[in-house]
């Protein structure tokens, strides 16, 4: 990463801006339709969830409702998953794009992540509807929460940019994604609270940088947890070496992007 | 005067059919357990699509681009838009640069044609508060003013291509790229299209265009760079460059009998045209082809494998490019179940020929089922059409009076004709 690739990324900002309005604009050009799918994905995955795991293997949930316990952390969850999934096949999907115009191609992948938001934001005043309805009274580290957040949108472009790059070069990825997003729900704390783990288990946990800002984020949501700095910190760290790794391989490999894509 | 383009010792080179084998990650990991020390097993299918070119352009210059398909014209518009990179060598342009190499490059169905404008001028390089200035402009060079909040996916062809260039024709950069814009779209599109270049020269912006048309080149520009595999051919004043390009077409003729060994070519080559003959209607060879005569063009064939649904095709050009018409096998209906390999021919039977005198060419083509190409030789014919007495007047009709000409009858009513003669007589 050098600052001429950042200056010429600056430079663009209104393009990013423009990219990310096309996608929420096509995605919610029928309003009710757009946003109804925002909140049904967690929606009914919150409802299955409750139905076998809280109802039928008993996980526990730290006290919380498990209904709640569990839409909030698959709020941000569906935002990290659908965004990888549209962020890795954005180049790809934006080929007459990136064939027929210059513009610093992380633009694309940068747009799935911006737009999403969107998304997350619906997802995210059904919470406080949730929230509501179960009495929870979130405390001041309900202000930490707009950090989770940001780690998050930061870490999910970080491994787009990886995935997107990939995905020209290797045709196959787009097959592998599905796969990859699936496996990673599993290795989340979103079923299961941290404490359910083994404590040996935890450490290995720690370097799923989504389960640190996901836990983080819940906690932040309600008095009666306590924020895990120690995982909130080894995941943030893994962050910013992802998001490294995403942008050196990136920028390695963006010059061939109009030749193979 | 200043430099807007310098090009140093430009050369991109593809790599081909090695891509193919190589873009499964699983096949890579794989290869890499099996034998992990080996490198990449590339089979060098190497394509130089641009060799060592090396060029200059002053500000203010409008330079036109021709070349054959499969020259290198695009890719060298590629690299100088920043799209894709070189392989070695140097480019620099300067100034704001806008490339335009597809109308409407951006646009979404599902967006209006006013969301579009917005997009689209975005993604060209226009700022918002840019595009809001010229929106009204835009929107009436376009004449889409009444379905500015209609989706475009219910826009016609014409109208998308329209509010594509209207956008793009209020880019205003220091250098403007353009590929083949004009080969699309129809006369009134076209005309627009060359009035906006006009303006753009006139108002000393850089202009780099590629193009076909022959005659477009030779009105907009001040200088004409011809490519060739790759390389620069030729480099000067539009009227010799383009004369140069089009008489290596007149080594078509010798061709004519013998179309094997032409290496320009694209398509799959199951089957290839081999050689193209001119026939009386009754089957001898025909020397001179004259307006109004009928006659026979034989296109020989030979094919390697069974091709099944071959559909055999011509595309007739004028000297300067201009697509006059495009017929097939496909066209009227006749459907060939299978070829078998072999030498063959098939005959296309001008019952009545309504070019007017000058020098053709045509390009010719066979498609399968599925429509992949099996050959695609570019202006590898030559039609010299002569003089004539078509109208058995006497008086005779030559390239000065236009392409084509059709069966008509004059009508003047007999009392004019003896109105004249009293007229005569009188005096």
């Amino acid at each position: 990463m050098n600052s001429e690739w950042l200056a010429d990324f600056w430079r663009y900002r209104e393009l990013l801006y423009f990219l990310a309005w096309r996608d929420v604009k096509v995605r919610y050009k029928q309003a009710a339709l757009g946003a109804s799918w925002a909140i049904i994905q967690p929606l009914f995955t919150m409802i299955i969830f409750t139905l076998f795991f809280g109802r039928l293997a008993g996980v526990p949930s730290d006290g919380i409702p498990y209904p709640l316990f569990s839409f909030c952390a698959l709020v941000p969850w569906t935002y990290f998953s659908t965004t990888l999934s549209q962020a890795g096949n954005s180049l790809v999907s934006n080929a007459p794009l990136v064939t027929k115009v210059y513009f610093p191609r992380a633009l694309l992948p940068a747009a799935s992540v911006l737009s999403g938001l969107v998304d997350f934001l619906v997802g995210a005043s059904f919470l406080v509807l949730m929230m509501m309805y179960y009495r929870v009274k979130p405390g001041w580290s309900l202000f930490l929460a707009p950090f989770f957040v940001a780690g998050m949108v930061l870490l999910a472009f970080s491994v787009s940019m990886f995935l997107a790059a990939l995905n020209v070069r290797y045709r196959d990825v787009k097959y592998a994604l599905p796969f990859i997003i699936q496996i990673w729900l599993l290795v989340t704390p979103i079923i299961y609270p941290v404490s359910f783990l083994p404590a040996k288990w935890k450490h290995f946990l720690a370097f799923n940088p989504m389960a640190g800002l996901l836990e983080g984020f819940r906690s932040s949501l309600f008095t009666t947890r306590r924020i895990d700095w120690g995982l909130v910190g080894i995941s943030v760290v893994t962050t910013v070496v992802l998001l490294f790794i995403g942008a050196i391989y990136f920028r390695k490999t963006e010059r061939s992007f109009a030749d193979m894509v | 005067m200043s430099q807007a383009i310098a090009v140093e010792k430009l050369s991109k080179k593809f790599v081909l059919g090695a891509l193919q084998r190589d873009t499964m990650l699983r096949e890579r990991l794989v290869s890499l357990l099996r034998s992990p020390f080996r490198g990449r097993s590339a089979s060098p299918n190497i394509l130089w699509a641009l060799r060592d070119v090396s060029f200059r352009v002053d500000a203010g210059e409008v330079v036109g681009i021709i070349g054959r398909n499969g020259a290198g014209k695009s890719t060298l518009l590629k690299v100088l838009s920043k799209i894709t990179y070189p392989t070695s060598g140097t480019v620099q342009v300067g100034g704001r640069v806008a490339s335009l190499l597809e109308v409407g490059t951006g646009f979404h169905e599902e967006l209006t044609g006013r969301e579009n404008i917005y997009l689209n001028g975005s993604i060209l390089g226009m700022k918002h508060g840019e595009v809001a200035a010229k929106l009204d402009s835009i929107v009436d060079f376009a004449g889409v003013a009444q379905f500015l909040d209609t989706p475009i996916k219910r826009y016609s062809t014409g109208m998308r291509l329209r509010l594509g260039f209207a956008v793009a024709a209020h880019l205003d950069p220091d250098v403007l790229i353009v590929d083949e814009v004009l080969a699309v779209g129809d006369a009134g599109f076209q005309r627009k299209c060359l009035n906006t270049m006009e303006g753009l020269r006139s108002g000393g912006r850089t202009v780099l265009f590629v193009s076909h048309n022959m005659a477009a080149v030779e009105n907009l520009c001040s200088r004409c760079i011809w490519i060739d595999g790759g390389q620069v051919c030729m480099d000067g004043s539009p009227r010799e460059v383009i004369e140069a390009y089009m008489n290596t077409f007149a080594n078509a003729r010798e061709a004519m009998a013998d179309l094997r060994s032409v290496q320009n070519r694209r398509g799959s080559g199951e089957i290839r045209y081999t050689g193209v003959e001119y026939l009386t209607s009754t089957g001898e060879p025909l020397q001179v082809v004259r307006s109004g005569d009928s006659f026979v063009i034989r296109f020989h064939y030979h094919a390697h494998k069974p091709v099944a649904y071959p559909s055999f095709g011509l595309r007739l050009y004028t000297e300067f490019g201009t697509l006059i018409t495009d017929t097939s096998t496909w066209h009227h209906g006749i459907d060939i179940p299978l070829v078998l390999p072999g030498d063959g021919y098939v005959d296309l039977h001008i019952d009545f020929l309504n070019l007017l005198p000058a020098r053709y060419y045509f390009s010719l083509w066979i498609t399968g089922a599925a429509s992949p190409v099996h050959d695609n030789v570019e202006h590898c014919a030559q039609l010299d059409v002569e003089l004539a007495n078509v109208y058995s007047s006497g008086r005779m009709l030559d390239s000065r009076s236009g392409i084509v000409f059709f069966p008509q009858r004059w009508k003047v009513h007999e009392a004019i004709l003896a109105g004249a003669a009293c007229k005569a007589g009188e005096k």
